[in-house]
This record gives C-alpha cells, sequence and structure tokens, in this order.
C-alpha cells in the first residue's frame, strides 16, 4: 500500500512537468495552430531563469576567513550577506521561490518576442517548415545556454525550510511509514495550480472565452471586430510562462543542463498525443497518467521481469492508444487532422 | 480486366482502345519525349528498355563528379580519404531521406535511429560473421529495413505533425535504450568495437583462425583504410544514387509525389496509399541503414550518439539545404554541411587571432569574440542558425535558389529584348 502510493506520488511530479508542458504546446497548438518544438526550450529557458537568479544572488567576495587563525584563509561570502546579514541569506536560501516572480515576466518576453519576431511569419506555411524552424530555434537556444552556462548541470537547492522530507502518513492519518519530500509535493500543489490558473483564465474570464471561440473559429470571431492576432500572442505568452515556471520549479529536483528541455519535449509529445492533440483536458490528464504509469515502471519488481521497461513504457503506451484509438484519449474528430 | 479481350483482337486498333481505357499507364511515359509515335501492340511490354538519356547522362556525370572527388576537392583542402568518406556515407542518407522527406511528404524526425542499428548491425557482423565487408552491409540494411517496417507500420498510422513526433518519439526510444537496457548488445557510452580475437565464424571457416593483428573490415582481401574505403563508399553511393533516381521516374515514385501533392485525392480516387509511404518508409530506413554500415566499415567502431535527435535534425537540414524532392540536392547539402563542419569544428581562438590578423587590435578582439561562438565547439550553435535561415529564407533549398537566379538571369536578358 505504502509502495503503491509512493509510486503515484513520484508519478504525479514527473506528470506534472509533463502535463504543463503538453499544456503549453497543446494551447500553441490550438490557438495559432504552430507545433513548436522550441517549447522544450522554454523549458530549459525557465530553469535558467532560476539559475541565473541564483548565480545573481551569490555574487561574492573574497574576504578573510577568521575562524581559521593558523595561516591567511580567505572565503567567498555573498555580497547579499555582507549587506543585508541573516536577510541576505535567506534571500539566498529562497531563490527558487523568489525565482518564480523573475520568471513569469521573463518568459512572458520571450514569449511575445518569439511570437512576434519569428513564429508569426509561419502561421500559413506548411507544418514541415513550422516544425523545421521551431527545431532550428531549440538548437540555438540550447548552444546559446551551453556557450553561457557551460555544458555541466548547475544544481540548485529548495529553500532549506523544505528540503526535508513530509512524513505522508501522518498527514493523510493513515497508519505505516510513507515520507516524501517536501519540495515534491510542492511542485505537485503548484502545477495543479498553475494548471487550475490557465483552466479558469481560459473558462471563465471574457478575454479567455474569446480566445477559445478563436480556436473554435478563427475568421468568425474576426468578423466580429476582435483583433485575435493579438490575443493569440498573448496565449503564446502564457504557454512560454507555463513551461518557464515548469522548469524553473523542477530545478531542485532535476539539476538542470542545457539538454534538459529536448529530453522533456519528446516526452510531452508523446503525451499529447496520447492525450489528443488540441485538448487541452487531455494533455493534462495524459501528462499525469503517463507520469504515474513511468514511475510504476521504474518499480524494481517491475524491471525484474521486463528489463528496461521503464525506459519504453511511455512509446509503449503511445503505440498502443495510437493503434487503438488514433485520435488520442480525449481527441475529437476533425480537431488539427492534417 | 477489360484489357485482356483487347490484347486480342486485331494490333492495328489495339493501340487506339489501351490507351484511353488505361490512363494511369501513362505515368511511364512522363519522360516520353524519344518514345516513337506508333505504341507497340501489348500492354505490359511498353516500357523502354533503357532508361531515358538524360537519366543515363545525369548518372554518368554523377559518378564522374564522385569519383574525381580527390582531385576536384583539392583545391577546398578536403581531398583526404576521411572527409570524402562522410561527404559519400551523409549523401547516402541524406539521399535515401529525401524518398521519404522529398518525395512523399513525410517528415521523419528519427531516421539516425536506423543510422545506429546499421552501424551496430554491421559492428556485429564484423564481430560474429566476417570482416568482409559485403555479410555487414546486407545484414545492416537487412536489420535496418526490418527496424523500418516496425517503427513505419505505428508511425505511419498518422501523417503531418504527429508522424514527425512519432518518429522523433521512436528515434529517443532507441537512443534511450541503446544506453541502458541494451548496453549487452551496444556496449553503451564505451561504444561497441571489433576485438581481435572475436569469433569470426565464416573468417574462421576459410582460413582456420578468426583472430587478426589488426581487426579492419576488408573486401575479399582488400583492406579498408585510406583511399580504398572512400572508393567503397563512392560504389555505394552511386549505387544508392541510381536506384533513387530509378525509384524517383518510376510509376512507384510518380504514385509517392501524388501522395505528396495530396494524399485525400490519392484516397478518393481508389488508391490505398499506406503500402506506398511504407514501402518508401522502409526503403529510406535501409538506405540510412547503409550508410551506418558504412560508417563502421570506414571505421569498425559504433556508438549510440549516433542516433540522437541531433543527428536526425542534421539529416532534414542536409536535405532541405540542397533542395528537398531533388534527386542531387541532399547530396550537395550532405557535401556543404560535412565540409563547413569539418573547417567549422577545426577552427579555434588563435586561429580566428590568425585569420584576421589584418585587422587593427581593437577590432580583432570585437571580431574574433563574435565569431569565437560559431566556430569549434560551436558547430552546432551555427547548424542551428543555418537551419533557421534556410527555412525562413530558402525553403526549396540551394536548387530552388539556383533556379532562383537562373530565372532572373533569363528574365532580365528576356526584358531587355522585349524592351528592344
Amino acid at each position: 500500500m505504502d509502495a503503491i502510493l509512493l509510486q503515484v506520488l513520484n508519478g504525479l511530479d514527473k506528470g506534472g512537468a509533463y502535463a504543463l508542458i503538453a499544456l503549453g504546446l497543446t494551447l500553441t497548438f490550438g490557438t495559432l495552430g504552430v507545433v513548436n518544438f522550441a517549447h522544450g526550450a522554454l523549458f530549459m529557458l525557465g530553469a535558467f531563469c532560476t539559475v541565473a537568479l541564483q548565480s545573481l544572488l551569490t555574487m561574492s567576495t573574497r574576504v578573510r576567513d577568521e575562524s581559521i587563525t593558523f595561516f591567511e584563509a580567505y572565503k567567498e561570502v555573498p555580497y547579499l550577506v555582507t549587506w543585508f546579514g541573516d536577510t541576505g541569506a535567506g534571500i539566498i536560501d529562497w531563490v527558487v521561490p523568489i525565482s518564480v516572480l523573475v520568471t513569469i515576466p521573463v518568459m512572458l518576453l520571450i514569449g511575445v518576442i518569439f511570437e512576434r519576431g519569428l513564429i508569426r511569419f509561419f502561421y500559413k506555411r506548411p507544418h514541415a517548415e513550422q516544425i523545421l524552424v521551431t527545431f532550428g530555434l531549440a538548437v540555438v537556444l540550447q548552444e546559446l545556454i551551453k556557450l553561457w552556462f557551460g555544458a555541466n548541470p548547475i544544481p540548485v537547492s529548495a529553500p532549506e525550510v523544505v528540503r526535508g522530507s513530509a512524513d505522508i502518513s501522518d498527514i493523510l492519518g493513515i497508519g505505516g511509514n510513507l515520507s516524501y519530500p517536501w519540495w515534491r509535493l510542492i511542485y505537485l500543489a503548484s502545477s495543479m495550480l498553475i494548471i487550475g490558473v490557465v483552466f479558469a483564465f481560459l473558462n471563465l474570464t471574457t478575454y479567455g472565452m474569446v480566445v477559445r471561440a478563436g480556436m473554435a473559429d478563427r475568421e468568425t470571431v474576426q468578423f466580429l471586430g476582435i483583433n485575435i492576432e493579438r490575443r493569440f500572442t498573448v496565449v503564446f505568452g502564457i504557454a512560454a510562462v507555463v513551461a518557464g515556471l515548469a522548469g524553473a520549479l523542477y530545478t531542485p529536483i532535476l539539476t538542470p543542463n542545457y539538454h534538459i528541455g529536448m529530453e522533456f519535449l519528446v516526452l510531452s509529445f508523446v503525451v499529447v498525443v496520447v492525450g489528443g492533440m488540441g485538448s487541452l483536458p487531455g494533455a493534462v490528464a495524459a501528462g499525469f497518467l503517463l507520469g504515474i504509469l513511468q514511475s510504476f515502471a521504474s518499480l524494481n519488481e517491475v524491471k525484474s521481469i521486463l528489463p528496461g521497461i521503464d525506459q519504453i513504457i511511455i512509446y509503449l503506451v503511445a503505440v498502443v492508444v495510437l493503434l487503438a484509438r488514433p485520435r488520442g484519449l480525449l481527441g475529437r474528430k476533425g480537431v488539427m487532422e492534417t | 480486366m477489360d484489357t485482356t479481350p483487347q490484347n486480342n483482337t486485331p494490333q492495328t486498333t489495339a493501340p487506339q482502345t489501351t490507351a484511353p481505357a488505361e490512363p494511369q499507364r501513362s505515368a511511364h511515359y512522363h519522360h516520353s519525349t524519344d518514345l516513337p509515335t506508333q505504341l507497340p501492340p501489348r500492354g505490359p511490354d511498353m516500357r523502354p528498355l533503357w532508361p531515358p538519356k538524360v537519366d543515363i547522362l545525369m548518372t554518368v556525370l554523377f559518378a564522374v563528379a564522385v569519383f574525381t572527388m580527390p582531385i576536384w576537392l583539392q583545391p577546398f583542402g578536403a581531398a583526404y580519404p576521411d572527409l570524402m568518406q562522410r561527404f559519400a556515407i551523409f549523401g547516402i542518407f541524406a539521399i535515401g531521406f529525401n524518398i521519404l522527406f522529398g518525395l512523399t511528404g513525410y517528415l521523419s524526425f528519427g531516421h539516425a535511429a536506423f543510422l545506429g542499428v546499421g552501424s551496430y548491425a554491421a559492428v556485429w557482423s564484423f564481430k560474429l560473421l566476417s570482416l568482409n565487408i559485403v555479410p555487414a552491409i546486407l545484414l545492416s540494411i537487412g536489420i535496418a529495413g526490418l527496424f523500418a517496417l516496425a517503427i513505419g507500420y505505428v508511425s505511419l498510422r498518422r501523417s503531418g505533425i504527429y508522424f514527425a513526433i512519432l518518429t522523433l518519439a521512436f528515434a529517443q526510444m532507441c537512443y534511450n535504450l541503446a544506453y541502458s537496457v541494451l548496453t549487452p548488445i551496444t556496449n553503451g557510452e564505451t561504444g561497441l568495437r571489433v576485438l581481435r580475437d572475436d569469433p569470426r565464424v565464416l573468417d574462421a571457416l576459410v582460413t582456420g583462425t578468426s583472430e587478426v593483428a589488426v581487426p579492419r573490415a576488408s573486401f575479399f582481401g582488400i583492406e579498408m583504410s585510406g583511399m580504398t574505403g572512400f572508393w567503397t563508399c563512392a560504389v555505394c553511393l552511386l549505387i544508392a544514387f541510381y536506384i533513387a533516381l530509378r525509384i524517383t521516374r518510376s510509376p512507384f515514385g510518380m504514385m509517392l509525389r501524388g501522395i505528396k501533392s495530396n494524399q485525400t485525392r490519392m484516397n478518393y480516387i481508389g488508391f490505398n496509399t499506406r503500402p506506398y509511404t511504407l514501402v518508401a518508409f522502409v526503403v529510406s530506413g535501409m538506405y540510412a541503414g547503409l550508410a551506418g554500415a558504412l560508417l563502421a566499415v570506414v571505421d569498425p567502431l559504433a556508438g549510440a550518439e549516433r542516433m540522437q535527435w541531433t543527428a536526425s535534425g542534421e539529416v532534414v537540414l542536409m536535405t532541405i539545404l540542397g533542395g528537398a524532392g531533388t534527386l542531387l540536392g541532399p547530396f550537395l547539402g550532405a557535401v556543404l554541411i560535412k565540409y563547413f563542419e569539418n573547417i567549422f569544428s577545426a577552427l579555434s581562438d588563435s586561429t580566428l587571432f590568425q585569420a584576421f590578423s589584418f585587422l587593427p587590435d581593437t577590432a580583432r578582439e570585437v571580431v574574433v569574440t563574435i565569431v569565437s561562438p560559431f566556430v569549434g565547439e560551436g558547430w552546432h550553435l551555427t547548424l542551428g542558425v543555418l537551419f533557421m535561415l534556410v527555412v525562413i529564407f530558402l525553403p526549396g533549398g540551394l536548387t530552388e535558389g539556383f533556379r532562383r537566379i537562373a530565372r532572373a538571369l533569363r528574365g532580365g536578358s528576356g526584358k531587355k529584348e522585349s524592351s528592344q
């Protein structure tokens, strides 16, 4: 029982990342009709927003280490600590939550720049060219990050308070002995929150209603005198923010490196295909589902029966779903059929 | 069906009645400039035995260009076997990819998987069967074809974006597997290599021992090192090119182009397009397998990094840079990419400083700072930028560019004439 619950939780936080990226992919796909191969790069950029903020906050100066008296010793002390003392140290400790505040405007800006600067010229061009140009963009972004931050992964840690594990069995009031890292729980909660906010934005606000109308029938909305293009630009920005947040908050779980984006992109594409292209609930549901399946497949008991199943389970599920339901779990007829 | 009675009718009337009755047969004659006006009497044997002169000329010119590469590449400093081998090998890869992407219009993002599979199969053949390249190449092509059949069967259930995503996913799956579970077969990160005392069954049968001093691939005694490796690749390239040419010109090739321009209409006309796309996919997978085998032939070593998505992206870039759908374009693209990769990767900051030594010091600093991210380790950045530029400004590739220039020149002269 404990083991099963643990695997479900494990799957949920990975699934949260998949779901967030797949949600953004589906949004851009439904609104702009563009397949964005650079979406994984946006996830990676979000993660590196946190890294950049961390290296900015921990800019250090060399001072004499007073605790060592035998010889002249120096240590690196961040400016923030020199200026603000414990408050500064606290800020550095809370770098990941703070980075959310930075990531949102930065990613919104990046998303809008991409859409206005590049992708808008590709609406009328064949899908193959859209794929190719965003693929090129992904390579360029990845290499730029590699150039700037180097090829090695850069560790980022969660705040001290939530670095430990939560006693789940105690919280849920069930017996047994089940603990789980706090930060992963927080990631799960925040991914659900972000998904909720996006759905609320689309379903409860007038702006979102117009966007949904544009997704269904772009021309009619334009006939009504609404500048749907500007709203779609904003939606692309939102998709970029969602991917960026997914990346920024994921840094304590998985040490970010420059090719993290492509790994997640490929899996998120599979998630979108399984969920049904163009279906937002499908993307979210399939994200969590595949995350859980993957975590169950990486159980040692399962691996001893089917070695390597954890590496390919997602693809196998995709194959089965495509053979049985070619439109995906929640895909509808006529949506992105070509 | 209703042609059988017509075949029994007197020979004089047969041509007039059969020709309009079977419109799709005219596909055989789309290069029919030199066909006799009087059609021969019987239906199935009406194809010309020899390919049209243009195709023969093209193949001969291509052969001359490929086999004289050691001469005309001299001024470019690229006339050494290692690089020319890569031209030929990636030329084969791109030509095969073009059969799927250029002719059929299916964008696959996972072709590097077949290349990697081909390499592994070839190295295993060197280890278990023989150091002779013939069984290695045949085995690689066969296994890559089987892989392509399995992956294609599933991926081709969808088209367009779905297809690109699925092929990418499968290639990534192969890459992950090669690094993790399949390490007994692929030898993981170290890569698979041929050892001195591998049990080469066929070699042991012929020579009595399977042990060799230096394990190196050979063609019935001719060792694959230096120029012999290049000649082997060049011969394979020529064969591959000729087959691609025949496929393009065949009714099957017409069918593929029909699928590219409007698959829905093909279906409505009554063709089941899926077998055709599957065959195109398998054929291009076999081409990739051949390319992978040749990579192992010239250097008996196989690693999983050949299957990475960047490698798949590279072959897409080669094809579109040269011109997707053209015969010579993919080869041209492959040569250009590999040539510049070779040059750019070799450059470093110090060589840049020498290259720009004619500039004043400060200007040199600026230029080198700007250029240095793009060279050496940063070759992939250049590749990505190039990718975007080609797709944005020249989606038809260089072939299209040449055509435009030619048209502009001709159009310009035509205007002058009309004004006079």
